[in-house]
């Protein structure tokens, strides 16, 4: 382990030849070829860890986890596409913890650069790069990722699996290779014959893969076009099966209730707990007791009743001191400085208008819809785990190291998960079922948690402040020098997912500040690490979410500064910068009927993020109405440059959009004693049926590079509505959530 | 005591004490997972199921109290044979994660039943308790007026 965490080290290190000595340093590892996790089926093949194929069928096999985003589907179409056979005809399953499933995407993130500008040699070090992601076991799903790393991996899977199918073909029939052509399942020789692959499956597999050539984008049928999901009919009916509808057999149901500050626990009492009917046991956990019943709501009622001295926090208690701790983060050396173009340090230029402002973001919990839960059963030998997860094989390692048996004696299934934003990326929770199933071996125990425990024992998105200064000049910023402090959620998870202690500059904790782009003469940006311990991770769109408002917000101010439109104002300072992302606020410019004049009673913002590949460009309307104000519309442009299914693409965007309205608005995770003063929706609210604006979406494809879809959608929405309000209201917010300052339809 | 309840026109028994939510007799006693948890104290609707036809919220229902027929999710129809309003859901592809759609779609139903051509603002009233963190609203909009221009004829 020693060497991989030295190419960790060398990796996270942003600096190009700490980069390329990492990557160079790690190629003989990265370079082997990964085992296939899948063994073949009697009477038929498994192709590679992608593709299975016996008499009953064709399964293909999905690498990252389905969360909402719709990846199963579209990672399963790029295999059809090379493969010939339609996705209703298969069977598309979740791959098992395995290298061969590594995320190769995830860690070209990392890349020095603003990335908006990288070019061809930037991008092939980018992939070079990612191949560490198998030495880190990165199995991940998050970072808008999975096409960026699915989409050239999967295609070659498929047509692999074709030729050895026509190889087969050729063998049987004594027709050349050449002449065979494959159509929905089945390989047609030129007199009509028609071999099913399901009857070749076995001789193919004995035939050597070659590596084929890909198809041509032209010859595309399923990429690029709008693909029924292969989860939707199952989740319509109820039938899908999520972490929390497992049910081996003899399952037993177990809640669980942990420090709610965070740190351990002194004692526990379960007299009381012990004599409530249906309650079997009491457990203690470390930091947390389980309750085990046979029903989850029995074992919920009892954990309530279970009497438990609590440890001291080790944060300040009070939501004042927290955000007292991330102010002094600024008076500490800058943890990086990701841009200095220009002479940013010595302020506004001689005869410009300096424009000044602070922004302040709170703490935000994910609260995905389905609580966390995780199911386990230890036999002494074994562990089998089934547990919604965002990396499958963090989330089995940790569990293998909590009761202590080497990995491939833990088998772990990854149902369908109800919704992860980032939260299911850590393995807390995982790794108590696991803790749980220990103690009482061979009887499968789920391990549930209420709503409650959910949004008061998260990861939360860090509460983040920032100092901005600015000049105008000539109807141009001559000025942009940008601070944040918060604290750090690469060094927390690196931490937690790997132990290993994350140096150097942090280039997630300033994204889509550092990387805005905008050409501005003097630019700097500097980021800071808040010393404070609450437990925070990655949230959708990670720093993203917060730099973009202080970012977007902070052009919106400059823009009025200089009496310029804030749309054309962007526009001024991004056509040269970066022209993809020009057109995509040209495009809501245009799709809104964007004047810079709106009607009494209205007003309209602007917001643009860069974040995750993607570019993406947001106009929002707000409404003045009797009950308060409600947001109309919002019209979004984006650009991943290939949108490889535009329906699940434009419900991301959608989606991502909705998930950053509802923290802007309502959302907010506050301190009192050390513990979070949120427990339940009502205290935590989202944007509902009746709140929800129209929601207009393009897609443009002018970008060389695939870029993200989960993630970009969310950043741009905070400083588009902040803006809207200014517009409408001439009140400037500057602190979210924006119902501390505005009276909302609700 | 056992206590006897109709689901889905199946009889069905059960020991639990009678203060347990119907949500949890019958995710984990009578295995019947396609009703939801979300938040146990009726703010987000994903475990909604109809009782005698009207919508309610599983997990504020006492199986003591259940006062009528019960059906869920898996009762309004199956992967072979989907009530329209079920089949409506695929054709506009509404859902993302899925884990409140169960709810949604039994709220849904509901309305249909009692309205069954609502206006955009019927929508709004009837479907404001029920969360989605995926943000599928405009579909789950659409996939109702389809569905009720479809059992309208």
């Amino acid at each position: 382990m020693a060497n991989f965490k030295k190419i960790a080290r060398r990796t996270f290190l942003i600096g190009s030849a700490a980069i390329v000595g990492g990557a160079a340093f790690g190629a003989w590892y990265v370079s082997r070829p990964a085992e296939n996790p899948l063994k073949s089926p009697e009477g038929g093949a498994a192709f590679n860890p992608f593709v299975m194929i016996d008499q009953n069928g064709v399964t293909l096999i999905a690498k990252h986890v389905e969360m909402g985003q719709g990846s199963r589907t579209t990672l399963a179409a790029l295999i059809a596409e090379e493969l010939d056979v339609r996705l209703e005809d298969v069977k598309v399953l979740q791959g098992q913890p395995a290298q061969a499933y590594y995320n190769s995407a995830l860690l070209g993130e990392v890349l020095p650069g603003k990335g908006y500008d990288r070019g061809d040699f930037a991008h092939a070090l980018g992939e070079t790069l990612g191949v560490l992601g198998k030495v880190l076991n990165m199995q991940v799903t998050g970072g808008s990722s999975a096409m960026k790393d699915g989409f050239t991996e999967m295609r070659l899977a498929g047509a692999s699996a074709r030729e050895a199918l026509k190889d087969a073909a050729s063998a049987r029939l004594g027709v050349a290779k050449a002449d065979l052509k494959t159509e929905n399942g089945q390989v047609i020789a030129p007199d009509g014959t028609a071999l099913a692959y399901t009857e070749l499956a076995a001789e193919a597999g004995q035939m050597d893969l070659s590596e084929p050539e890909l198809r041509p984008a032209s010859e595309w049928k399923y990429i690029g076009k709008n693909m029924p999901r292969v989860d939707m009919a199952a989740k319509a009916t109820g039938t899908a099966e999520y972490g929390m509808d497992v049910r081996p057999e003899g399952l037993k149901f177990a809640a669980l209730r942990a420090n709610p500050r965070r740190s351990g626990m002194t004692s526990f009492d379960a007299a009381a707990a012990l004599t409530m009917p249906g309650v079997e046991g009491v457990y203690g956990l470390g930091d947390a007791i389980a309750v085990v019943a046979n029903n989850t709501w029995i074992a919920m009622q009892a954990a309530e009743a279970v009497d438990i001295t609590w440890g001291a926090a080790n944060y300040p208690n009070k939501t004042d001191q927290i955000f007292a701790r991330i102010e002094q983060g600024f008076d500490t050396e800058a943890n990086s400085t990701m841009r200095d173009d220009g002479d940013a340090g010595t302020g506004a230029p001689e005869g410009s208008t300096p424009v000044e402002a602070s922004y302040k973001v709170p703490y935000l919990a994910h609260a995905a819809m389905e609580p966390l839960n995780t199911t386990a059963l230890y036999t002494g030998d074994h562990l089998e785990i089934w547990s919604g997860n965002q990396g499958p094989m963090l989330h089995r390692q940790h569990a293998a190291t909590e009761v202590g048996l080497a990995e491939e004696n833990v088998t772990l299934h990854t149902p369908y998960l109800g919704g992860g934003f980032g939260r299911r990326g850590d393995f807390d929770y995982t790794v108590y079922a696991a803790r749980l199933a220990k103690l009482m071996p061979d009887t499968p125990v789920m391990l549930t948690w209420s709503r409650e425990e959910d949004m008061r024992h998260d990861f939360y998105r860090p509460g983040a402040l920032a100092r901005m200064k600015g000049a105008v000049q000539d109807g141009r910023a001559v000025l942009l020098d940008g601070q944040v402090s918060a604290q750090s959620t690469t060094v927390q998870i690196m931490k937690r997912w790997m132990d290993f202690e994350a140096g150097g500059p942090d280039k997630g904790h300033v994204d889509a500040l550092f990387n805005a782009p905008y050409a501005i003469e003097n630019h700097r940006v500097r980021g800071y690490h808040a010393d404070v311990d609450v437990p925070v991770g990655a949230w959708r769109s990670v720093a993203a979410s917060f730099n973009a408002f202080f970012q977007d917000s902070f052009m919106d101010e400059m823009a009025h500064a200089a009496g310029v439109d804030p749309l054309e104002f962007r526009l001024q300072h991004m056509r040269e910068e970066f022209p993809e992302g020009a057109a995509c606020l040209e495009k809501v410019r245009d799709m809104s009927g964007w004047t810079g004049e709106t009607p009494e009673g209205v007003g309209r913002g602007v917001g643009f993020a860069y974040s995750f590949g993607t570019p993406v460009a947001q106009v929002v309307e707000v409404v003045q109405q009797d009950s308060g104000i409600h947001v109309k519309k919002v019209w979004i442009a984006c650009d991943m440059g290939t949108a490889l299914d535009p329906s699940i693409v434009k419900a991301q965007m959608s989606g991502g959009m909705v998930y950053g309205l509802s923290a802007a608005i309502y959302e907010e995770i506050t301190f009192s004693g050390g513990e979070v003063e949120q427990f339940n929706f009502p205290d935590f609210d989202a944007t509902r049926m009746h709140t929800m604006p129209e929601v207009e979406v393009a897609i443009l494809e002018g970008q060389k590079h695939l870029g993200g879809a989960g993630e970009p959608g969310t950043p741009p929405i905070a400083p588009a509505l902040a803006n809207a309000l200014y517009d409408l209201t001439g009140t400037r917010a500057r602190e979210l959530p924006l119902n501390k300052t505005f009276d909302f339809k609700y | 005591m056992a206590t006897r309840l109709t689901v889905n026109g199946k009889t069905l028994e059960t020991d639990l004490p009678e203060d347990v939510p119907l949500l949890w007799v019958l995710r984990d006693e009578f295995n019947m997972t396609g009703t939801k948890f979300g938040c146990g104290v009726s703010a987000c609707g994903a475990c909604t199921v109809h009782i005698d036809g009207e919508s309610q919220r599983s997990c504020q229902v006492r199986l003591g109290d259940i006062w009528g027929e019960v059906t869920t999710i898996e009762g309004l129809g199956t992967p072979d044979n989907m009530a329209v309003l079920q089949q409506a859901w695929v054709d506009h592809q509404v859902a993302q994660c899925g884990w409140c759609q169960s709810g949604q779609i039994m709220q849904a139903a509901s309305l249909l039943q009692q309205n069954p051509k609502p206006t955009d603002q019927d929508i709004d009233d009837a479907m404001q308790g029920n969360l989605c963190r995926c943000g599928t609203y405009p579909r789950i909009r659409a996939a109702i007026h389809d569905a009720a221009s479809k059992i309208g004829g």
